[in-house]
């Protein structure tokens, strides 16, 4: 008898087993279908609201009809945001060289003046405010007003669109910052000791005592809560709606030398002389996150609208751009002077002023591309100045393609083509609103107003499921727990400190895989201790040795003896 | 060098001379920070809202009885017409818009014990002086006399109708059948559990399968009838007496009992041996259920001086009705239109109450209609939220019927530790665990 061969293919009576497919053979791929999915894919990549749940594998058949159905009701709400694209009626602005010899940053604002329409053409203006230091400059957030503050005392207001003049104050002392507050009816200043709140008037209302040589200023319009900070490093919110102040802790770096919200998450940054970087939330006393941006001081900085990336200027002449998603840098650039201010525009346009002059930047960073495959640009996109007017803030126009410059002889307003956001959503924020809409929409945005509780890294973890457990919960209502350096040191107490053996718990505990990159407190009082021991087991020897004498001294290192 | 910057002209977004303004939408995620805080925030201030607009009494109707309101009947073939009868032997009608009395009459000479509406919309009503009466609200004067009279042995304790024949059902001890075409003629037919001899407390003919009768006696048991073979079906035993019971109108095989032990038990009339549902929230016994016109809500009067409102599917009630002068509640209605509760109390009043406490009855616009919808959505989405449960769930409670809560809990806690205790000293496997819906059925005969 003739032994068969068995394999995975062949059986034992030499028939050949067939790879049965399961399932139903494979479909004729329709044409519509890929099309379909394809649309769902776009969709959601650019409305969906992060990964959908695997529902296949979910084992109860209740759940999984919900989730099923919720995955459902997501996808066709993002199909249909995709859908209601058709009704944008605005198309960005953009400037494109028609060969190869044209450069875009070789553009001049009176060729781009020539070159759009008359109404758009009006928006660039220069005003000339010379003699009353160099000035910051704020615009509401639907880009309606302009406010501007000259170091020395000179504060005003004006439709920019029309030129029409809100308010003008001659305050008569120092004036470092400026900011409008939820709405064009209000600004505060900050001024030589306190910061003042004024109304569209110009008559001040609030005197906020509490605040202390202000340098700069930011405003978290959804949580109505003023941010400042000083001389002596205090940050500070108040909350404009209440009076309140929410929250004062002292960043203990000195004074800072930038700051910036990140609209994302209204989580702000705060850059120090020592060129890092801090992030800072109401809800705890210790930054967030500290990075290490640039060598020398921080001299400015601005995320982008949806909370991405970061981009800040150096005393060390760089310019960095970094995700904060990860605290990772993308790239670096170089400038001839240090940036003095840098913005970031509604499409991701970078105004960087340094010096007398301003760069514009396109596509520093994309939104698309992972961080290793972040280009380095080459060559800017725009440039202006170079005639001696020294820039003190670049701030973009919010849903308009223009760049307020100001600088020590008045501010500048330029034309920067394919800056703004095109399409308003009119119940956020209507650069065109009346009287009516914007009082509705004041009176709305205060009944929504966030809770500073709600400020953090991850804005979204409002009414996702709350995962700690019953004892951790129970141990943090506890008031006795020990907390910080006190509960470290009992962490460190149950190591026990004995140091004989190959396998003492402080040996084991350096050993450990998966923690020897891992450098914290902790760490840091382990080895301590066991360089302690290690110093107690060396004297011991030497000592042994001496008493030993020079022949045995060899021995001394044996154990017994 | 192609170039174009962003133009809008001012009047692409108002038109001059016009105060109607656009407003155009830009869905783009980026354009809406904090979406998952600010929807949360809505939404906790939508049940803020309705908290506040909370206002559940309505009005009472007229100036009510002399004596307390033992029983409430709604005509099936009207909105708006309900009677009640009282300690006292009156009968009364009432018109629910204007809120007024419109017919009344002294029927019997005690207790009226029970009444319901006939298909030709009369008065049936039964009391502990023997009689069953028929009047004709609708067409006669008041204080007129009965277009018919029944008598029995016995102090009849209920009566329900047929839903198409013209018979109805009334009981004492036995359960007696009657022809209305016939009037003081005597019973078609007698229905009773062989063994029992108990006086029946409630009894009802379900109005879709419409010969299943079913009835429950002192005896604590609750039995189930077929008229077209005369039979009585099934019977089961509970811990308790129950005082009530309703059909369900939309799922007809389900029926809720009011029971004594201060719990409402839904039954499937398939499956007598395990409730459906346990509604637990009274700290008394309950003497009175009814279900809204869609089956999915119910009402409960209890002993303890309140109403409750529930959903059929949820363990515990969503709302609590009382007043400072609302006396031990012991007859209960949900108004055919699904807006309104009716409640009869020991106090003589008969108090009408919203059905859903924030709601209002006025015409509304379309954007208020599409601002209650999306409210309604948004704190259903966010009902875990601890706060938002914490502020939905919140009433306030009678200091006497909170006591009695705590007292309770205490008491079912202990009961349940020693019954841990037993389990923990006996061989294992010794007492068995019996399920929450099953406790209480001691016993089922067929």
């Amino acid at each position: 008898m003739v032994e068969m061969e068995t394999t995975d293919l062949v059986g034992p009576n030499g028939t050949v087993k067939v790879q049965r497919r399961r399932g139903p053979p494979t479909k004729q791929v329709n044409e519509e279908d890929v099309a379909a999915k394809k649309r769902q894919l776009e969709a959601s990549r650019q409305y969906g609201r992060g990964k959908g749940i695997v529902t296949k594998s979910i084992k109860d058949k209740k759940l999984r009809g919900n989730l099923r159905a919720l995955e459902e009701r997501y996808q066709d709400a993002s199909l249909k945001a995709k859908d209601a694209e058709i009704l944008l009626e605005n198309q960005s602005g953009f400037l494109e060289p028609e060969g190869e010899l044209e450069k875009t940053y070789k553009v001049r604002q009176d060729e781009i003046r020539g070159d759009v329409a008359v109404e758009t053409a009006k928006k660039g203006f220069e005003l000339q405010l010379e003699g009353l230091g160099p000035y910051t400059c704020d615009y509401t957030r639907n880009g309606k007003d302009l406010l501007l503050a000259g170091r020395k005392g000179h504060v005003a207001t004006m439709d920019w669109r029309s030129g029409k003049l809100g308010c003008e104050l001659q305050l008569g002392e120092t004036v470092r910052d400026a900011k409008w507050l939820h709405n064009n009816q209000y600004f505060a200043v900050a001024q030589k000791r306190n910061v003042y709140i004024y109304d569209h008037r110009g008559v001040e209302i609030h005197n906020l005592d509490a605040h202390v040589e202000v340098t700069h200023m930011e405003f978290l319009p959804y949580h109505y809560l003023l941010a400042t900070i000083g001389n002596a490093g205090w940050l500070k919110w108040q909350d404009t709606s209440t009076g309140k102040l929410v929250m004062q802790m002292g960043t203990k770096q000195g004074t800072p030398t930038a700051f910036g919200q990140n609209p994302y998450n209204g989580v702000l940054h705060v850059g120090h002389q020592n060129g890092t970087v801090s992030l800072w939330s109401p809800n705890s006393t210790t930054p967030l996150v500290k990075m290490l941006c640039h060598r020398g001081p921080v001299r400015s900085l601005a995320m982008d609208r949806e909370g991405r990336y970061m981009v800040s200027t150096g005393q060390d002449m760089k310019m960095s751009v970094w995700d904060v998603r990860n605290f990772k840098p993308v790239h670096e650039y170089f400038l001839r002077q240090p940036g003095s201010s840098v913005a970031i525009s509604d499409r991701n346009l970078t105004a960087v002023g340094w010096g007398t002059q301003t760069t514009i930047w396109k596509d520093l960073f994309s939104k698309h591309r992972s961080d290793i495959e972040q280009v380095k640009v080459q060559s800017p996109y725009m440039a202006w100045g170079g005639e001696g007017q020294h820039v003190e803030r670049v701030k973009w126009c919010p849903y308009e393609d223009i760049l307020g410059i100001s600088h020590d002889k008045g501010i500048s307003s330029i034309i920067v083509p394919g800056a703004g956001e095109p399409n308003f959503d009119a119940l956020e924020q209507n650069p065109y609103e009346n009287a009516k809409q914007r009082q509705e929409a004041e009176v709305k945005s205060l009944l929504n107003k966030l809770q500073p509780e709600m400020i953090s890294l991850n804005p979204d973890f409002v009414g996702t499921l709350d995962t700690t457990s019953n004892q951790e919960r129970q141990q943090e209502k506890d008031l006795d727990r020990k907390t910080g350096a006190e509960a470290e040191r009992e962490r460190v107490e149950t190591l026990k400190n004995r140091g004989r053996g190959k396998n003492s718990s402080l040996r084991k505990f350096l050993r450990k895989k998966g923690n020897q990159n891992v450098v914290d407190e902790h760490k840091m009082r382990v080895l301590e201790m066991r360089e302690e021991q290690r110093k107690r087991a060396k004297e011991a020897k030497e000592g042994r040795k001496e008493e030993l004498g020079p022949a045995l001294a060899r021995f001394a290192g044996r154990g017994g003896g | 060098m192609k170039i174009k910057a962003l133009t809008r002209s001012a009047s692409s977004q108002q038109a001059p001379g016009s105060d109607v303004a656009r407003q155009p939408r830009n869905l783009d995620p980026a354009l809406h920070p904090f979406e998952r805080a600010r929807e949360y925030t809505r939404a906790l201030n939508a049940t803020k809202l309705e908290r506040m607009f909370a206002a559940p009494f309505v009005a009472q109707l007229g100036r009510g009885h002399v004596d307390g309101v033992y029983t409430i009947a709604k005509d099936p073939n009207a909105l708006d017409r309900f009677a009640s009868g009282s300690g006292d032997g009156m009968l009364k009608v009432w018109d629910l818009p204007s809120q007024a009395e419109v017919w009344q009459t002294q029927a019997h000479e005690n207790l009226v014990k029970g009444m319901c509406w006939t298909q030709d919309q009369k008065l049936l009503s039964c009391g502990s002086d023997k009689t069953v009466k028929l009047y004709d609200p609708y067409n006669t004067t008041p204080n007129s006399a009965p277009t018919a009279t029944w008598l029995g042995p016995n102090a009849f304790t209920a009566i329900t109708r047929h839903r198409t024949a013209p018979a109805f059902a009334v009981a004492s001890s036995v359960i007696s059948l009657y022809d209305l075409t016939r009037p003081s003629a005597a019973p078609t037919q007698t229905l009773a559990w062989p063994t029992s001899i108990d006086t029946i407390t409630a009894l009802a003919l379900n109005q879709t399968e419409t010969s299943i009768l079913a009835s429950t006696a002192t005896d604590r048991s609750l039995v189930l009838y077929d008229l077209r073979t005369a039979t009585p079906l099934h019977r089961s035993v509970l811990t308790l007496a129950s005082n009530a019971l309703a059909w369900n109108p939309m799922e007809a095989f389900n029926l809720a009992l009011a029971n004594e032990d201060h719990n409402i038990y839904l039954f499937d009339m398939r499956n007598l041996s395990r409730a459906l549902n346990i509604l637990k929230d009274h700290v008394s016994a309950v003497m009175d259920v009814d279900f809204s016109p869609t089956g999915e809500e119910l009402v409960s009067a209890s002993y303890d001086r309140s109403i409750r409102l529930w959903k059929r599917h949820e363990g515990h009630s969503r709302d609590i009705y009382h007043t400072k002068r609302m006396q031990r509640v012991f007859a209960c209605r949900w108004t055919p239109d699904n807006a309104y509760v009716l409640s009869g109390s020991d106090d003589g009043n008969i108090r009408v109450w919203r059905a859903n406490a924030s709601a209002r009855s006025g015409v509304k616009s379309a954007a208020q209609r599409q601002r209650l919808e999306y409210d309604e959505a948004l704190r259903s989405r966010y009902k875990h939220m601890p706060e938002i449960k914490r502020i939905a769930r919140h009433r306030h409670v009678p200091k006497q019927v909170k006591k009695a809560g705590e007292i309770k809990g205490e008491e079912l806690k202990g009961l349940k530790r020693r019954e841990e205790n037993e389990r923990k000293h006996s061989v294992k496997g010794g007492v068995k665990r019996r399920s929450e819906r099953e406790k209480m059925v001691l016993a089922t005969e067929k």
